[in-house]
């Protein structure tokens, strides 16, 4: 086929359209980019919240990779000689020590450590995010059960990976955190000593256990974490996304842009914001300023000693945990068990299996591919806010210290607050958010019936004031809507339905004729109303004939 | 055309077989050179279960809106490259014509903004790109909706692919072989423990030698407490109300995790509240104790002291010690009381240790209670 002289009809004549073909002559691609490139994603902002994760990911990749050339994971004792003053003459590791020279001896190098540090924390905060969006949606649901399991998985992986990360440095701070972790393996009851043991190759600290981080931080995890990236998006390629229930939407179709152009442009984009972001805050705002702590000894600590915002809430489970020690004849089981491991396990637990848990109560196992407004499902939605209380509780008491200095409160008063707060705050968000789901729902059943309230006063003969409501649709012979709610967002401006002409564009002068705009608008409103009509006659998007399976490939009912 | 035309099915034909998964018996070249460009997108859409609903175009090229709109975009990219090249700028002529860049104690200005400078150029030209792109999508391209097909699992692709699969396995024998299955089953799991048991190589045994029960302060007889820069103690040496951190007088005693002791010389008015545990009335010294510094709760070293109430305070988890009952836990989640050093002075007058101390420092674990 290639070696055509003359140009067939179709041909390519351009120099790029002909590497094209030699290209697809030996890949055979057009078909699947086609594919690919035609490929719906629906639009929301909320389904970027994932993408930020990605991206931050990549971020730390290539920011990682970066920091392994000059850092040396070693516990071997040097006595510092760099360019900080204040630190030279002192004993320390050689990963404290390389640190130190990665954030004043390398061009640049404090601003990639930093930026580094700061996407590791954007990285935790867009996965958790994500998740919340994903929760309250119920995007989980059957079939995406098994991409929930690998989120819960990632997103406990990636604590993890920040933890093992901030300890590599060796400095106080985080070698007070592993000093506690350490505890925790401790006291893991019948196996907790060997595993303490095993773990850093004798007692603590030892001389293996930034090395061993090292490689679970650099090597073992991101693997993982690549491999299950890699898998948690295909198949969300292979299921399709979800979307929000509206006008032309339904468990068959997917309505939104196609993935070239718009759909890459606008990821592209959020790829380099998410970049941009991390850049600016790693050379703008200071992380983990080091060599203001010093390197560790296991005989010194920090007042006001904080972990990186993630693993707070394990830490604040620890501090709030009465001091009940169990001791079964010698054989004891200590608070920081239940604390640090204890209370986030039921919550990780909790979260990983809530799916199964939902489908098991609410006996719902069809498969489901439009979203659910939070305050359609007021159960789930005070669920997950109870839940979220209770972090939040765990999270504040992993900082009550500093809150009780800050605003000069007692620190005995703020753990007291924690226990019981712990206790008694998440019954209440559950009843507070159940409450204002019902409201929400009422009212917008209410602006189905009665229209929307449209501000204006209306004096009757008999001398009684009314409002005058804008019904949403047909009404009935007493004026009540017949729209029945589909799950979708609910007008209750009237701007949202057209009672404001969309503005003329320009800031210092008009850019468009506002006679044009308005009879745009007027063409658009009709358009748009053809096109529902469209949609309502043929069901989905597809044609009546010429439609193909776009699987490719996939054998039909034989059409002759 | 049947399914038996599929693309590969064609077994053992001279001719060779059609190439590509799309419609090209459907559509001649002729035809499809005939289409425009939009025609053959729309096309090639359809065929894969994509149907375009609404087109609204970008504003005409060369209208005033957009101009405006270019040159936002422009502005963006324009400002993306500026702020890249600001960025090499600063970051390889530090120390060439611009000032040095290296940071220390007391230096100059410049150094001290470098970072900073190299994360606002670096970020703002990022951060512009991404701008100038998402202005590009939404102001000058075409705003089309989209709908696609979502397909449910096929009928015909599980029960063949069942077929296939239970195929080999029927062929097998293995549902009839039963002992070939066991064996397989048993080279399996010994196969699989083998493969992990290497890192048995890493496990260490926690019992050996007591190393859980045993601190430096019992490695030989009346080792002298010796502050971090090595210097002994005498008790005239500290002040009423104070606290020192000492460690044993052997090597690397400083840096063990398990040896940072607190020494503190009690007020008057502490030393007649003083009620020492039982047993242990006899291991201070005059108006001094001497406590483990390692948190039993976590092992963090509890270090603030407030002379005031006789507490110590760990800050790591708020767990609090009084210092005047035997260092017991008064609040927060530590249980057990921190382990008191028996100390006295020696002839020459420096605090020693009498012995260790007389049960595990630090945090809880399994088997505490049973040490030997």
């Amino acid at each position: 086929m290639a070696t055509n002289t003359v140009p067939g009809p179709g041909q390519p004549t351009t120099l790029a359209g002909k590497a094209a073909l030699e290209v697809d002559d030996r890949l055979i691609v057009a078909g699947p980019v086609r594919r690919t490139l035609n490929k719906v994603f629906p639009d929301h902002w909320s389904f970027l919240l994932g993408e930020i994760a990605l991206y931050a990911f990549i971020v730390l990749l290539l920011s990682g990779t970066y920091l392994t050339f000059y850092f040396d994971a070693s516990m071997q004792e040097v006595t510092y000689e760099g360019s900080y003053d204040a630190l030279r003459g002192v004993e320390m590791s050689a990963a404290y020590e390389s640190t130190l020279g990665l954030s004043f001896d390398v061009r640049g190098g404090l601003f990639i450590r930093q930026l580094h540090h700061w996407a590791a924390l954007l990285f935790v905060a867009a996965i958790c995010i994500h998740l919340l969006r994903i929760f309250f949606t119920g995007a989980y649901r059957r079939p995406r059960e098994t991409n929930w399991f690998i989120g819960v998985v990632l997103l406990v992986l990636a604590l993890l990976e920040g933890f093992a990360g901030y300890t590599l440095p060796d400095d106080l701070l985080s070698g007070t955190g592993l000093r506690i972790f350490s505890a925790v393996f401790l006291s893991i009851p019948v196996i907790g000593t060997w595993v303490y043991f095993t773990v850093f190759g004798g007692d603590f600290p030892g001389e293996l256990i930034i090395g061993r981080l090292y490689i679970i931080h650099v090597l073992i995890i991101p693997a993982v974490l690549l491999g299950l990236i890699a898998l948690h998006l295909l198949i969300l390629v292979k299921q399709k996304h979800t979307q929000f229930p509206g006008a032309g939407r339904t468990e068959h179709n997917v309505v939104g842009h196609r993935l070239f152009p718009t759909f890459a442009g606008k990821a592209t984009a959020l790829l380099f914001i998410v970049f941009g972001l991390c850049a600016a805050l790693g050379g703008l705002v200071q992380i983990n300023p080091i060599w203001l702590f010093g390197p560790y000894n296991p005989s010194q600590v920090s007042a006001g000693s904080q972990p990186d915002w993630y693993i707070g809430f394990v830490d604040g489970g620890a501090r709030i945990f009465p001091p009940w020690e169990i001791d079964l004849w010698g054989y004891h089981i200590p608070p920081v068990l239940w604390g640090a491991l204890g209370i986030p396990g039921v919550l990780f637990m909790a979260l990983t299996f809530y799916p199964i848990i939902e489908r098991v109560l609410t006996k719902d196992t069809a498969s489901h591919h439009l979203l659910q407004r939070p305050r359609d499902v007021p159960v789930r939605t005070s669920l997950g806010v109870m839940g979220l209380t209770a972090y939040i509780v765990l999270w504040i008491s992993g900082g009550n210290d500093i809150i009780a200095e800050r605003f000069d409160l007692s620190l005995n008063a703020m753990i007291w607050f924690g226990r019981i707060g712990f206790l008694v705050l998440p019954p209440i968000a559950y009843w507070a958010t159940y409450r204002i789901c019902l409201g929400l729902e009422r009212h917008d059943r209410e602006v189905l019936e009665h229209g929307i309230e449209t501000g204006v006063i209306r004096r009757l003969p008999n001398g009684e004031f009314i409002e005058v409501h804008q019904p949403l649709g047909p009404v009935d012979a007493h004026g009540h809507g017949q729209l029945a709610y589909g799950g979708a967002s609910v007008p209750k401006k009237m701007n949202q339905v057209g009672g404001a002409r969309r503005a003329i564009k320009g800031f210092f002068k008009p850019l468009e004729e506002p006679a044009e705009v308005q009879r745009q608008a007027e063409l658009e409103a009709r358009g748009l109303e053809a096109a529902r009509a469209d949609r309502e006659l043929t069901g989905s998007g597809r044609p009546s004939e010429g439609g193909r399976p776009s699987e490719g490939g996939r054998p039909q009912d034989p059409r002759d | 055309m049947t399914t038996t035309d599929r693309p590969g099915s064609g077994g053992g034909a001279a001719e060779a077989g059609q190439l590509h998964g799309g419609p090209d018996d459907e559509y001649s070249p002729e035809q499809l050179a005939a289409m425009d460009r939009t025609e053959l997108d729309r096309l090639g859409a359809r065929y894969d279960g994509v149907e375009i609903l609404h087109v609204e175009p970008a504003p005409p090229i060369g209208s005033p809106l957009d101009k405006k709109n270019t040159r936002q975009v422009t502005f963006w990219f324009g400002l993306a490259g500026l702020s890249a090249v600001a960025f090499l700028v600063i970051y390889a002529g530090s120390g060439w014509f611009l000032p040095d860049w290296e940071w220390s104690i007391g230096s100059s200005t410049w150094s001290s903004v470098f970072t900073p400078l190299l994360g606002a150029t670096m970020g703002l030209s990022l951060a512009a790109i991404g701008i100038g792109l998402v202005l590009y999508v939404k102001n000058l391209l075409p705003h089309e909706t989209a709908v696609q097909d979502k397909h449910d699992g096929s009928h015909f692709d599980r029960v063949t692919t069942g077929a296939t699969l239970m195929g080999g396995l029927h062929n097998s024998g293995l549902p009839r072989r039963k002992l070939l299955r066991r064996t397989i089953g048993f080279m399996g799991a010994a196969f699989g423990i083998m493969l992990v048991s290497p890192l048995g190589g890493y496990l260490k045994n926690p019992n050996t030698g007591n190393p859980l029960g045993t601190t430096p302060w019992g490695s030989e007889p009346d080792i002298r407490l010796v502050r971090d820069d090595g210097t002994p103690i005498r008790p005239g040496d500290q002040a009423a109300g104070s606290l020192a951190t000492v460690f044993p007088a052997v090597e690397n005693g400083d840096r063990a995790p398990d040896a940072a002791v607190m020494l503190i010389r009690l007020r008057p008015d502490q030393v007649a509240t003083l009620t020492p545990a039982k047993g242990r009335e006899d291991y201070g010294y005059g108006d001094y104790v001497a406590y483990s510094k390692i948190c039993t709760h976590a092992g963090c070293p509890v270090s603030l002291y407030e002379q005031e109430t006789s507490r110590i305070l760990c800050p790591c988890h708020q767990s609090q010690f009084d210092v005047t009952q035997g260092a017991k836990p008064v609040f927060g989640p530590a249980t057990r009381s921190l382990p008191q050093l028996p100390i006295t002075v020696d002839d020459e007058g420096y605090f020693v240790a009498r012995g260790d101390f007389p049960e595990p420092v630090g945090p809880s674990f399994w088997n505490i209670g049973r040490l030997g």
